[in-house]
């Protein structure tokens, strides 16, 4: 969707130059030196199909590798190996159990090493509230203009943080899973890190909001959501209160975070619960003065506040159910009614299925999800679980087309095998050119997980041209974050090991026939990150 | 006399006469089918500000902090009459408030659909899909789909367009409609070859025709944008974001596309909206600079295109606590084009006051976008009442005399 309000730009340009140093780069070196470089060679310079074959014990089949490829964000050789040691079951327990997850001592030390990982938003947010109030107060003119330039790139540079740490994750997090939950909640309790002081809030709100809960129980979830600043600004209840209804929140909590449209909840129910919201918002600075009767009524949490001054103390009536007006418990009484809901169940089970399992799943894994869900109050783990040991799971294997998110990781992923990037930044700008940025979705609904919304033609022809970036050089993954020297030069070497184990076996003939007419070994990577095999899990 | 009445008064005049001297002279490029653009504001954008009824004095107490100021004969930067009721805001003035002038834009105020959610996502989508309100839905028909099947034959692959990043809704079930951003549009990656070979992996595969289709219109749209720079070079200012965009929309469609679809966000203010100035009017101006721009890189063909501005519904009537306001009902559509019978108010209308608002809240909608549309595609493509069923269902339409 076009916007009229200019997003940043420096982005946009990246492509561009990572392109030309990469001619340059290619134009330097000759062929045989350039494989010699890459990060893949060392370990299967010398692919031998036979060789592979011999070590892979038990052999692997191809509704293996791509029950992998669905539960995790892409093969590579560790999440093969596991797979291989655990069996489908064990290896499922273990993914759903994060407690001994560890990443990689460089991309623990990288993402270690971001200022998001050591915020205190809400030391940030009563800063950055300041500063504009203080540049708004600044006469026009250039020092103004400056002023805000240096606090919109700050902002910039804070929501990228959150962005690169993202998806460090989920290329190297040994928890596959997990990442997927975190992206697939991320996009179902959408936030637009470009609306208001959003930037500042975007990594704390995916670490505590989203993360911790994303095999918990939902009401958890929802309840930690409600509680962000970050959605309390990006659905406006920040302003919502008392005399000064603000519905936006309120509509978008049943429609698209637990009940779904048409599920039988009506504009009535939709303005009961805006009242049910009021005073639920933001403060960094001082509590409110309040009278004796209130003060006890007054909830903080970080920057979340609950304030009665501003609350709506009437009854109200809400799904058919009378909620007494108490304050904040009205909220968490609401949110409980609302989850336990059957359409609820429903909904978040079928939303699961729709990005796990297929863009119309099956009727009865639905309503099997939508039982565990009803049975276990809303246990996440378990509602995968049923989902993921089902007979129709396995029956739609391959045949789930990658979002942008899922090709541009897994691609990552396959063509650099563990070894770890140093620079995110032509990620992202692969994703805002397929169209799916993280924190990027303008309207709340989040992205949509079916095939129809990613498989146009402008955006496969997009798809190829990331493949042949990521195919034919380093595509600026090695590049120093700040702009200094490549780490590494060079292309992936896609012919590896990883590819005779768990890639070549299951191609069709067609995909071979294009690998065969290959020029060179880039052409030959274009080629397979662009196949059908690739495009679809 | 302007341009338009001197167009139509050649027209009739030249009939009985030598006409096609003048009419070689007027349409460079050969005469050609008409073309659609649809232009969907994603969001709900706040038409009570952009089409203002000034004549009603609730206006003022609904809003009193971001209602924009009555027209004023003395002033040429406010808002402008454009009858004794409607006055058009002032951020468009120059750009849309000048083609009104010059009668190439008319307002449908009270427009929309019978869709109550007045959620966002249900009620974009029962618009793109254009189906019956009260049927289960099909997500595999869209009406513009339907409307580029119909009117150009199943198969014209190359006629409909949408500028989008992704296929909207609205072209569900087409037979194979291309899309391309023009946002960001570098040269192409692959040579011949190479796009052969990628699309040999695909041959049999439901993804064959975006395959194909995708890696041929990139290739073509590259050299549409080498012609573009060597163009550019010639003008003084280079037109950026919305405006450069609809420049390259409206020279694709100049020279190749017939039906086109382009969205833009940015519209669901809920909170500070502002006035004459502000979020809205800033969004609005670049709205309506783009669209002037679209209809001056369609040259002659102008007169051949019919524009539709819409969006899923309209706002509150009253603002809200936080100097915006929240999902309504019904809407203004716009309507441009070279040859529109524009500078009008169209439609079913009833005055703007507190006791003709729909359940207290908003507008109510009298022009259904079904009717709307169906009449206007009926005129726009001489269709047949089949044809209009296959594209509307069950909706008789309307003719407002736009085209």
């Amino acid at each position: 969707m076009t916007t009229l309000v200019e997003a940043p730009d420096r982005l946009r340009t990246e492509s561009v130059r990572i392109r030309a140093r990469l001619g340059a780069a290619l134009a330097a070196l000759p062929a045989a030196l350039l494989l010699a470089c890459t990060g893949a060679a060392p370990r299967s310079s010398s692919p031998d199909p036979a060789h592979a074959a011999a070590a892979a014990l038990p052999v692997l089949h191809r509704e293996d590798m791509l029950w992998l490829e669905r539960v995790s964000f892409g093969l590579d050789s560790a999440s093969v190996a596991d797979y291989r040691r655990l069996g489908r079951e064990r290896f499922l327990d273990e993914q759903l159990d994060t407690r001994d997850t560890a990443l990689p001592a460089p991309i623990a030390a990288q993402i270690g090493a971001l200022e998001v990982s050591h915020a205190n938003p809400v030391k940030w947010l009563a800063e950055v509230n300041a500063q504009y109030k203080t540049i708004n107060a600044m006469p026009d003119g250039p020092d103004k203009e400056q002023a805000r330039k240096v606090l919109n790139e700050r902002g910039n540079e804070l929501g990228y943080e959150a962005i690169r740490r993202e998806l460090l994750r989920a290329v190297y997090s040994p928890s596959q899973l997990q990442e997927q939950m975190v992206w697939f909640w991320l996009n179902h309790f959408s936030v637009h890190q470009y609306k208001a002081n959003l930037r500042w809030l975007v990594g704390d709100y995916a670490e505590r909001a989203i993360r911790p809960h994303v095999f918990g129980r939902f009401e958890d979830l929802v309840m930690a959501t409600l509680e962000h600043p970050a959605m309390l600004q990006y659905l406006d209840n920040n302003q919502n209160a008392a005399g000064h209804i603000n519905e936006n929140y309120a509509r978008e909590l049943m429609e698209l975070h637990t009940l779904g449209v048409n599920s039988g909840y009506t504009q009535q129910d939709v303005q009961q619960l805006a009242r049910v919201l009021t005073g639920v918002g933001i403060n960094t600075g001082d509590p409110p003065k309040l009278r004796p009767e209130w003060q006890r009524l007054y909830v903080r949490r970080g920057a979340f506040e609950f304030n009665p001054a501003r609350h709506d103390f009437g009854t109200k009536i809400l799904l058919g159910h009378t909620i007494e007006g108490k304050g904040f418990g009205e909220v968490e009484e609401a949110v409980r009614l609302i989850v336990d809901q059957p359409s609820c169940a429903r909904f978040i089970s079928r939303q699961m299925a729709n990005y796990f399992v297929a863009d119309n799943p099956s009727p009865q894994l639905v309503e099997r999800m939508t039982q565990t869900f009803e049975r276990t109050h809303g246990d996440i783990a378990a509602v995968l679980r049923t989902m993921f040991l089902a007979r129709e799971f396995n029956a739609s294997l391959g045949d789930k087309f990658k979002d942008p998110m899922r090709f541009v990781v897994s691609s990552v992923r396959f063509a650099y095998d563990g070894r770890p990037i140093s620079n995110t930044r032509p990620m992202l700008n692969w994703l805002n050119g397929l169209g799916e940025a993280p924190f990027g979705r303008q309207t709340p609904d989040g992205y949509p997980l079916t095939e129809v919304s990613w498989a146009s033609s402008g955006q496969m022809s997009r798809r190829f041209e990331i493949a042949r970036l990521i195919g034919s050089g380093n595509a600026g993954l090695f590049d120093a974050e700040d702009g200094g020297t490549a780490a590494m030069s060079g292309f992936p070497q896609l012919s590896n090991r990883l590819y005779f184990e768990a890639v070549e076996p299951f191609l069709a003939a067609r995909t071979r026939s294009a690998l065969d007419h290959a020029n060179s070994q880039q052409e030959w990577n274009t080629f397979l990150l662009s196949s059908p095999e690739f495009s679809y899990e | 006399m302007n341009r338009r009445r001197l167009l139509e008064l050649g027209g009739a005049v030249l009939a009985g006469a030598g006409a096609s001297l003048v009419a070689g002279r007027l349409f460079a490029a050969p005469v050609s089918g008409p073309r659609f653009l649809l232009v969907f504001l994603r969001g709900g954008y706040d038409s009570t500000n952009l089409l203002i009824p000034y004549s009603s004095s609730y206006y003022y107490e609904a809003r009193p902090s971001i209602a924009i100021a009555r027209p004023d004969a003395a002033s040429s930067t406010g808002a402008l009459a454009l009858d004794a009721d409607w006055a058009l805001a002032p951020a468009v003035r120059d750009t849309i408030g000048a083609m009104y002038q010059r009668r190439q834009v008319a307002f449908i105020p009270f427009a929309g659909t019978d869709d109550l959610s007045r959620s966002h996502f249900e009620t974009q989508d029962s618009i793109e899909l254009g189906q019956s309100s009260n049927a289960a839905r099909n997500y595999r028909s869209g009406f513009l789909g339907r409307l580029s099947d119909t009117v150009l034959g199943a198969g014209a692959s190359t006629a409909s367009i949408a500028f989008t990043d992704s296929l909207p809704l609205a072209f569900a079930g087409a037979t194979t409609v291309p899309n391309l951003s023009l946002k960001n549009v570098g040269k192409p990656p692959f040579d011949e070859r190479q796009a052969g070979i990628l699309s040999g992996m695909y041959a049999g595969h439901h993804l064959e025709a975006a395959v194909k289709d995708g890696l041929e219109l990139r290739q073509q749209v590259a050299q549409e944008m080498a012609d573009e720079m060597k163009a550019a070079n010639r003008d003084a200012i280079t037109p950026k974001g919305f405006e450069l965009e609809a420049e390259r929309m409206g020279r694709l469609m100049r020279d190749k596309y017939r039906i086109g679809f382009i969205d833009v966000g940015g519209w669901d203010t809920h909170v500070g909206e502002g006035g004459a100035q502000g979020a809205l009017p800033t969004n609005l101006s670049g709205l309506a600079r783009g669209l002037q721009a679209f209809s001056q890189s369609l040259g002659a063909e102008w007169n051949n295109t019919v524009v539709v501005v819409l969006s899923e519904f309209g706002r509150t009537f009253r603002e809200n606590g936080n100097r915006g306001t929240d999902h309504g009902h019904g809407t203004v559509y716009w309507v441009l084009g070279g040859t529109v019978n524009g500078g009008a108010i169209l439609g079913e209308q009833r005055p703007v006051s507190r006791g003709t608002l729909f359940q207290d809240r908003d507008y109510p909608v009298l022009n259904d976008y079904r009717a709307v549309l169906g009449g206007l595609f009926r005129s726009l493509w001489g269709l047949s009442p089949d044809q209009c069923a296959r594209v509307f269902q069950q909706v008789a339409p309307v003719d407002l005399k736009l085209v």
